[in-house]
Parts: structure tokens; C-alpha cells; sequence
């Protein structure tokens, strides 16, 4: 196999004297789809914006497709192909659904500053262009028939989606998800399943996923990393990870550990 | 805006100015001055108002120096005829002159948009409140400019045409600008700049391009009140004036250009009218907006968000 598309080599940040991520290593190949899960502050949304560039590691190295990511702001990132969506849903509040998606396609624009003012041939036939990819995403994702209302009046489920929606505008390899089964009911989370295998197989990019939900990570992911207090303690397969004990420990406790792994042995 | 009419109506309101201009100068069926002056400020406010909404409004940073920009635009063009043409015999130079000061404006904006911009909120506020200071205690202190007594004697170039003419562009420019994807960076960095950011679209460039702009056509509008009044006076570009732009902006509703015209008409026609009261207008205009502020927060001309693509 090839060199991983993205690839963490020891990296770790401190905020003053705590460690929130400490001396992380992993790699998502192409087209992956990885889980990374831990107990609630164990630092999957900042290794998230280790990645994404919002912050810079103290120490050890981020690679994207070969290039080392030190010192490139989140835009370059998107602009190397990482998309990502937010854990409390960041849409654009004053915008239509249709202009969520219009504001993701900047980086694929053709024409610029003047074409705009001047709006000639070369902005009509872009501005044409940004028109029908977005109108093909919100067919694909069935969010054309609400492509005039305002963003965050959809229902909740679909503010979900469209956050997605607007990242894969941006054309990316890796597509990141900060818990998107937050807030979902079990309906919403089989569709939710089912749409990020679609996004991978369609797009064949890779996702790595943060989520809370066991019933989604364990479903759809084919490697999990588990973190707890900033540290990798377990990754591998859904099958492997449900049966480490250390898992098992982080989770649910010593004591439960134990006595769940004494009548299996 | 359509895509198509969009260039129309720019011409339509160019040969509406140069109409209007025409009438309005011809001394039959002219204005009396007094009129024609009051339009001549309506139409300069305009300019001014509809450019720093698109920092204020469109981008959501809150400059308070639009004033500096201003009085950049308007003492360079002033100094530019007065050199040229001090007796108002070379009318050729004030286009000229007018775009001198609209690109020193914007390398101002330049200068000031850098380094501020890391800065958000309050913090913004200050620091462009501060550079309009230093610029208004600069002139002041630049004898080659007239320092506090003021530059007199400038050419009266402005007309009706020029200015509504350049209004219409300016209206033009911004709105064309913000409809296009190209200008949807602006309202994205407005309504979540990290989100903005992630997406790829390179916030702080987007904001510098903004106080450019808009400090360009700040400049323009400065050297458009310099012949019009044919006066200068740092007294007249202190924050008090940045201030009064600002709150056209906030009447008209943020981002909103066909409200901020409007403020912008009304807000310059308003002290006028209150003239007949005399010493209690700055008392009337002042409850006037504090009772417009509480009765319509969202600003006068805000009607609930249309849906699709035009905003």
C-alpha cells in the first residue's frame, strides 16, 4: 500500500500545563472509514483541530497526502482537500441552503474579483458552473426542494446533513465528522449510517469519524482508535476494540472490566 | 439582482445622474443652490454609507474610521486641483484627482486592514476609532494641507451628475460584489468566520479586501466633499462623522444596500428639516434615533430574510 493519506506521528498539544493530546500516532489510508472514540474530554475535537489546523502541535508532525501540514491555516488545509463539520453545527445563519452549499465552492471558483464586477463571459459560464454543482449536490442528498429556506431553520436532522453537504463542496479527501449522530434519534442515526457509507463509496474519499454512539462507530467504521486523557490506548478493528480490556476499563470502569472478562476466559 | 440587469441598472442610474445633472444646473428650471447642496450631501452619504456596509454590514467587522478614510480621499484630491488647477480652469483633473484620493484611501485601508484585523469586535472598533483620530490630528499638525485653519479656495467640481453617478457605481460595485460566490465569502466570514475558514475560504484576506474597498470608495466620497464645499477642516472628519455613517448603516439594517440608501437619504435630509427648531435639533435627531433604535432594532429597512439566492 501506498503512503497514508493522512498520517500522525507522535503529535501532541499542550494549552499551558495539560497535555490534551499526547504523542498521538495514526494514519487514515485512502477511502478508510475510522472511528475515533474515548470518553468525553479525551481529545478527539482537539486531535479534530490538530488536523483541521486550528491548532499547531507542540510537538510531532501532521503529514496530509506527503506534505507535512505545520503552519498552514485551516483554508490551506481545505484547500489540500480536508473538509470537516463541527460538533455544535456551524452553518452560515444568514443563508439559504442553496448559498451554504454557493460560499463551500470558493476554492473551485474560476473567476475572481473583477469577473465579478465586470460579470463577462468567463463569470457567467463559473457562476454557471458553481450553480449546477450545487444543485446536483442538493439533489443527491434530497435538499432541493429546501434550497430557499434559511439554513438553520431545516429540522435539526437536516442541518446535519447539509453541513456535510457543504463540506463535500469543497471537494475533499478526507472528510471529517465531529459527532454527527449528536442529538439524533434512531431513525435519524440509521439514515445518518447509511449516508456516510454513501459519501465514501460515492466520492471514494476518506472519513474519519468522532462519535459517541457506539451503535454508528462500531456499524459503519473499518478501524477504531480510542483515546482516553489524550492518549492512544487501543486501535483496530470494531470487533477488536469492543474486546480490549482497556476499552472495557475506559468505558465502563476496573471493576466491570474484570468481571465482564472473567466468564469469557 | 439578476446577472444581466445588473450591469443595466448601473447604466440606467449613471444616465439618470447625467439627466438629472443636466436640469439641475441649467438655471431655468435649476434647484436653488440650497437644494442642490442638500442633494449633493445625500448622494456623498450614499457613497460613504454603502461602503462601510460592506465592512459593517456584508463582512461584520465593526470599523469606526471610516472618516480617516474619508478625509484621505478627500485632502489629497483637494490638494491635487489646488495644485493642478487652483483657479477651477482644468476640470480634466478632478476625475483624476477624485481616484488619487480613492487609492491613497485604500492603501490606508491597506495599512490599517493588516495588522487590525487579527483583531474582533471591540477590539476592531478602537483600533479603527484610533487611526481615524491620527489621521484627523495629522491634518491638523500639516501646514501644507492648512493645518487647523482649514484648505480653502478649492475648485467646485462636484455636480449632481458626479455624484450620483458615482454613487450608482459605487451601489453597483458592492452589490454585484457581495452576489457573486466571490462575494459570499464576505457573508460568510460575517456569520461564522471559523466555519468560514474551514471551508477554505481565507478569512483575513476577506476581510482586508473588504476595508480596502470600502475604504477606496470612502476616499472617493471625501474628494467628492471636497469640491463640493470647496472647504476642508480636520474638524469635519473627527469620529462624530464616522460615527453618523455608522448609524446610517445600522438604521438601514446591516447588509442591506437598499436600506442603507435609504438611511443615508434620510439621516442627511433629517438635521435639515430640524432646522426650524433650531437649537433643540441635536436634542430631536438624537431621540429620533434612540426611539428608531428601540422600536426597530433589526434597523428600518429590514424585512424579514428573503429566501433564494438574492439577499
Amino acid at each position: 500500500m501506498s503512503a497514508p493519506l493522512l498520517q500522525l506521528e507522535e503529535a501532541t498539544i499542550q494549552f499551558g500545563g495539560l497535555t490534551a493530546v499526547s504523542a498521538f500516532t495514526t494514519t487514515v489510508a485512502d477511502n478508510e472509514l475510522v472511528g475515533l472514540i474515548g470518553p468525553n474530554g479525551a481529545g478527539k475535537t482537539t486531535a479534530f483541530n490538530l488536523i483541521t489546523g486550528v491548532y499547531q502541535p507542540t510537538s510531532g508532525s501532521i503529514r496530509f497526502a506527503g506534505q507535512l501540514t505545520a503552519g498552514l491555516k485551516p483554508s490551506q488545509l481545505t484547500r489540500l482537500g480536508i473538509a470537516r463539520t463541527f460538533q455544535n453545527i456551524r452553518l452560515f445563519g444568514s443563508m439559504s441552503v442553496f448559498d451554504n452549499i454557493r460560499a463551500a465552492t470558493q476554492l473551485h471558483r474560476r473567476h475572481g474579483i473583477l469577473d465579478a464586477l465586470w460579470r463577462g463571459r468567463a463569470y457567467r459560464t463559473g457562476e454557471q458552473d458553481v450553480e449546477n454543482r450545487v444543485m446536483e449536490l442538493l439533489e443527491i442528498f434530497s435538499l432541493e426542494k429546501q434550497r430557499g429556506e434559511l439554513a438553520t431553520s431545516l429540522p435539526y436532522g437536516d442541518q446535519r446533513r447539509l453541513e456535510i453537504v457543504r463540506a463535500l463542496a469543497t471537494k475533499p479527501r478526507l472528510l471529517l465528522l465531529d459527532e454527527p449522530a449528536a442529538g439524533m434519534n434512531p431513525t435519524e442515526k440509521d439514515d445518518l449510517m447509511r449516508l456516510i457509507r454513501f459519501v465514501k463509496d460515492r466520492y471514494q474519499i476518506a472519513v474519519l469519524l468522532v462519535e459517541h454512539d457506539m451503535k454508528v462507530v462500531m456499524g459503519i467504521c473499518q478501524r477504531i482508535a480510542v483515546l482516553e486523557y489524550g492518549r492512544k490506548i487501543a486501535e483496530g478493528s470494531p470487533l477488536e476494540i469492543q474486546r480490549h480490556p482497556k476499552v472495557i476499563e475506559a468505558y465502563l470502569g476496573a471493576a466491570v472490566a474484570t468481571e465482564k472478562e472473567a466468564p469469557d476466559a | 439582482m439578476s446577472r444581466s440587469g445588473a450591469k443595466r441598472w448601473l447604466l440606467l442610474g449613471i444616465a439618470l445622474a447625467a439627466v438629472a445633472s443636466y436640469f439641475a444646473h441649467s438655471p431655468e428650471l435649476g434647484l436653488n443652490r440650497y437644494y442642490l447642496g442638500v442633494t449633493i450631501d445625500a448622494g456623498i452619504a450614499i457613497i460613504l454609507a454603502v461602503s462601510l456596509n460592506l465592512i459593517n454590514g456584508h463582512t461584520g467587522q465593526f470599523s469606526l474610521g471610516h472618516a480617516g478614510f474619508m478625509a484621505v480621499g478627500g485632502y489629497t484630491a483637494a490638494k491635487i486641483s489646488l495644485l493642478v488647477s487652483p483657479a477651477g480652469e482644468a476640470a480634466w483633473c478632478f476625475p483624476l484627482a477624485l481616484l488619487a484620493g480613492g487609492l491613497l484611501a485604500a492603501v490606508a485601508g491597506l495599512l490599517v486592514g493588516i495588522p487590525s484585523l487579527r483583531l474582533r469586535g471591540d477590539y476592531l472598533a478602537i483600533v479603527t476609532l484610533g487611526f481615524g483620530e491620527i489621521i484627523r490630528v495629522a491634518v491638523q499638525n500639516m501646514d501644507s494641507v492648512g493645518a487647523a485653519s482649514g484648505l480653502k479656495g478649492i475648485p467646485k467640481y462636484t455636480t449632481l451628475g458626479w455624484t450620483f453617478g458615482l454613487a450608482a457605481f459605487t451601489i453597483y460595485v458592492i452589490t454585484a460584489l457581495v452576489n457573486s460566490t466571490y462575494g459570499r465569502g464576505f457573508i460568510a466570514v460575517h456569520d461564522d468566520e471559523v466555519a468560514a475558514e474551514s471551508m477554505g475560504i481565507p478569512t483575513t484576506r476577506y476581510k482586508v479586501t473588504a476595508f480596502v474597498i470600502g475604504a477606496f470608495f470612502a476616499g472617493i466620497a471625501g474628494g467628492l466633499y471636497a469640491h463640493h464645499k470647496q472647504f476642508l477642516s480636520p474638524t469635519g472628519f473627527d469620529f462624530l462623522k464616522s460615527i453618523d455613517i455608522v448609524v446610517m448603516v445600522i438604521l438601514g439594517g446591516m447588509g442591506r444596500t437598499a436600506g442603507v440608501v435609504a438611511a443615508a437619504v434620510i439621516l442627511t435630509l433629517l438635521p435639515e428639516s430640524l432646522r426650524a427648531f433650531a437649537e433643540y435639533r441635536m436634542i430631536s435627531y438624537s431621540l429620533l434615533i434612540i426611539l428608531l433604535m428601540m422600536l426597530r432594532p433589526q434597523g428600518l429597512f429590514a424585512f424579514s430574510r428573503k429566501s433564494g439566492g438574492a439577499r
